[in-house]
């Protein structure tokens, strides 16, 4: 199992689970609208794209069945442990 | 049950397909307002049930929580709970879902339906949901939430029956008594609930990836994602112009045949005049831009609906957060191309405060179609279509350069303000990307058929107004027979515009450029109406009168003077109706006072700098 990291530095395509949010990182009203998009401790998330040009923000994110863009800014304040997905023979 | 029709109101998150439900069921006769004090839009239409009874159908903004974090679901929120003013209390609300992405809409749905009011689910886009692989079970739905689940298509028309008879049963019977969930740690619960019974509705699931997936593998490709959207945006500007020239010519023509007519068939005098030069010629100069807005609108539009936009704001924010912004604000700033004012109203959907007025601030400096009259006619009568190069004109490089002097001019002024007025820490960018969606023609025309009539309702208010009170004010009071003053010069605008040339004189302006200048502030395109009227009026005879407008300007405007009359609309304010939306939009006249102040003095700056290096250089 890898160690867990923050979901800035997550590798594409990379499946992981939500550990912790740092909110106080994030102002009030971002930290709701986060969890209204299903942003939370204990969800699991795949990061599907990032940046253009070679730049590493902002992240766009596989949530459930929905696609979310995310700030590295906001990114950087969540812990995420990635899964290891098990490839069924 | 009431005399009166019931309300029923669609509420849902963005993304669910709710408004092609509500044009599904109401139509294309739809009513668009304002809620009293805020500018959230209202939209209207009328349903009926199977037995014909009436009923009024609105559909509220989408909503990812009734904890509302932006203006519009603070509208939402107080709707649904019946505390909104100029709102009476729903009879019954369609919760509009997407079936194929039920653990996150379920939770504002949980939210809803705890409120005990009578609710009927729509479980929207089944096909879309079926085609993902999902096979879902709305029974099971129903039995979970307590409330009835009718599966939908709104684009193909299915399920609208059902829904209909559902919702008539439901306003027959008192609301249940629901359990209401606790508000203590509520987001956390409501998550887990919905996702809960979302795996309790999915009865299979196949995976692989989507093909909406697929497709954003290309458009936010690192590389191609950037190149293809700018490929967009080059077409899109390029149709602007190569599909609106025949229609433009149409709308002239036809403009020129009624005025003919009127001359035909009405005695010579103040009323001809009047039609002819004020109504006809004042409105008929403004209608002809109809097209190229049209054609920009269909553009957004079809990105809009087409679920690409919310990728160009992707590919967009890098490059917005260097002066301050989100990509969010790349929408509006887009739709301002056409009109700061449906530019201006979009900005509701930013979050952030700062980052909202500053786009709004910024707004009237993308180069709207109003500008493109003033624009055109100059570039015609002072620039030479000579070629730069091959495919390229000189006089289509000017106006190219126009448009990115206003896109600059609006970074900086972003940029500066950020770090002033609207000094504050860098936003987030939080925003859904939906998936893929071909465009329903139908939803598309409603669409422009609404934004239509807004701009022809403008130039049948403000823009006519304006150019007849012009009119009214250059041809009295009369010259007398005996003075050696001119028309234009003895008449009331004409001595208003004495009084402020001397003010505009230092960066090329002379008396007849002030006087158009003032009606201009109702609307930019007026300024060319306003010049030909003026010219009109002034003619000394019969010949002089017959010379166009462009060769009148030649041979009155130096070439320094045009260049600094084009640089001073790249950022002069002049449009009453942005000016009144900003008030609106930001409550107050603070910030549109703010934004007139700073527009005219950069206007001042920049045709004072074009004339001043421009006389410099010889020219």
């Amino acid at each position: 199992m890898p160690p867990s990291t923050t979901l800035d530095l997550l590798s594409l395509r990379q499946r992981a689970e939500i550990v912790a949010i740092d909110w106080t990182a994030i102002s009030d009203n971002e930290g709701r609208r986060l969890r209204a998009l299903g942003i939370d401790t204990g969800v699991s998330v795949e990061k599907l794209y990032k940046g253009m040009f070679g730049m590493n923000d902002p992240i766009a994110l596989k949530v459930g069945r929905m696609m979310i863009a995310v700030r590295k800014s906001h990114a950087r304040a969540i812990s995420v442990s990635p899964v290891s997905v098990t490839i069924a023979a | 049950m009431s005399e009166i029709a019931p309300l029923i109101v669609l509420a849902g998150n963005p993304n669910s397909g709710k408004s092609a439900l509500f044009n599904a069921l109401t139509g294309a006769r739809q009513k668009i307002a304002n809620y009293p004090g805020v500018t959230v839009e209202r939209k209207s239409g009328h349903f009926a049930f199977a037995d014909g009874r009436p009923a009024e159908l609105v559909d509220l903004p989408g909503s990812y929580s009734l904890d509302p974090t932006s203006p519009d679901e603070e509208v939402t929120r107080s709707v649904i709970m019946g505390l909104q003013k100029g709102e009476r209390r729903p009879d019954a609300i369609i919760l509009v879902l997407d079936a194929a992405n039920l653990d996150n809409h379920l939770r504002f749905a949980l939210e809803v339906i705890a409120l005990g009011q009578p609710v009927v689910v729509a479980l929207n886009m089944m096909d879309l949901a079926e085609r993902d692989g999902l096979t879902l079970d709305p029974a099971r739905l129903e039995q979970e939430l307590g409330v009835p689940v009718i599966p939908t298509v709104a684009v193909r028309r299915r399920g609208l029956e059902d829904l209909s008879s559902a919702l008539e049963s439901r306003l027959l019977h008192e609301p249940e008594n629901v359990e209401p969930v606790t508000p203590k740690d509520r987001d956390h619960g409501l998550s887990m609930q919905a996702k809960r019974i979302a795996r309790l509705a999915v009865v299979s699931e196949t995976a692989g990836r989507r093909w909406s997936e697929r497709a954003d593998a290309l458009f936010l490709h690192p590389f191609a994602g950037p190149l293809i959207l700018f490929a967009v945006l080059f077409v899109m500007f390029q149709a602007v112009f190569a599909w609106s020239e025949a229609p433009i010519g149409w709308i002239e023509s036809a403009s020129e045949w009624v005025a003919a007519s009127v001359e035909a068939n009405l005695p010579s005098g103040f009323i001809r005049d009047f039609i002819i030069e004020g109504a006809i010629g004042g409105v008929g100069s403004v209608v002809v831009f109809l097209p190229q807005i049209l054609i920009l609108f269909l553009f957004i539009l079809l990105l809009e609906a087409s679920g690409y936009m919310t990728r160009a704001a992707y590919i967009m924010d890098r490059m917005m957060a260097s002066v301050g912004l989100s990509g969010r604000s790349f929408i509006p700033l887009l739709s301002s191309f056409a009109c700061a004012i449906p530019g201006i109203m979009a900005t509701r959907s930013i979050s952030d405060s700062r980052d909202r007025l500053t786009t709004i601030l910024v707004a009237p400096l993308m180069t709207c179609s109003a500008r493109l009259p003033v624009y055109a006619i100059i570039i015609g009568a002072f620039i030479p279509p000579t070629r730069v190069g091959p495919g390229i004109g000189l006089q289509g490089l000017v106006l190219f350069g126009l448009y990115v002097f206003g896109i600059v001019g609006a970074m900086v002024v972003a940029l500066v303000l950020r770090s002033t007025v609207t000094k504050g820490p860098n936003s987030g960018f939080l925003m859904e990307m939906p998936k893929y969606q071909m465009p329903l023609m139908k939803d598309i025309l409603i669409g422009l058929w609404q934004r239509a009539w807004i701009f022809l309702r403008r130039a049948g208010t403000i823009i006519f107004a304006a150019t007849v009170v012009l009119w009214l004010l250059l041809t009295f009071p009369k010259v007398p027979e005996d003075s050696a003053m001119s028309q234009v010069d003895y008449s009331a605008a004409g001595r208003i515009a004495n009084v402020i040339a001397p003010i505009v004189k230092p960066v090329g302006f002379d008396r007849d450029i002030a006087l158009a200048l003032i009606p201009a502030m109702a609307a930019r395109e007026v300024a060319v109406a306003a010049l030909a009227t003026t010219y009109a009026i002034d003619a000394p005879d019969e010949e002089a009168e017959a010379k166009s407008l462009t060769e009148r300007l030649q041979s009155r405007w130096s070439l320094p003077t045009a260049l600094a009359f084009l640089a001073w609309f790249v950022f002069a304010p002049q449009c009453i109706s942005t000016i009144a939306v900003t008030r609106r939009e930001t409550n107050g006249w603070r910030w549109p006072a703010f934004m007139v102040i700073y527009l005219f003095g950069l206007a001042y700056l920049a045709a004072g700098i074009t004339y001043w290096t421009a006389i410099a250089l010889g020219l």
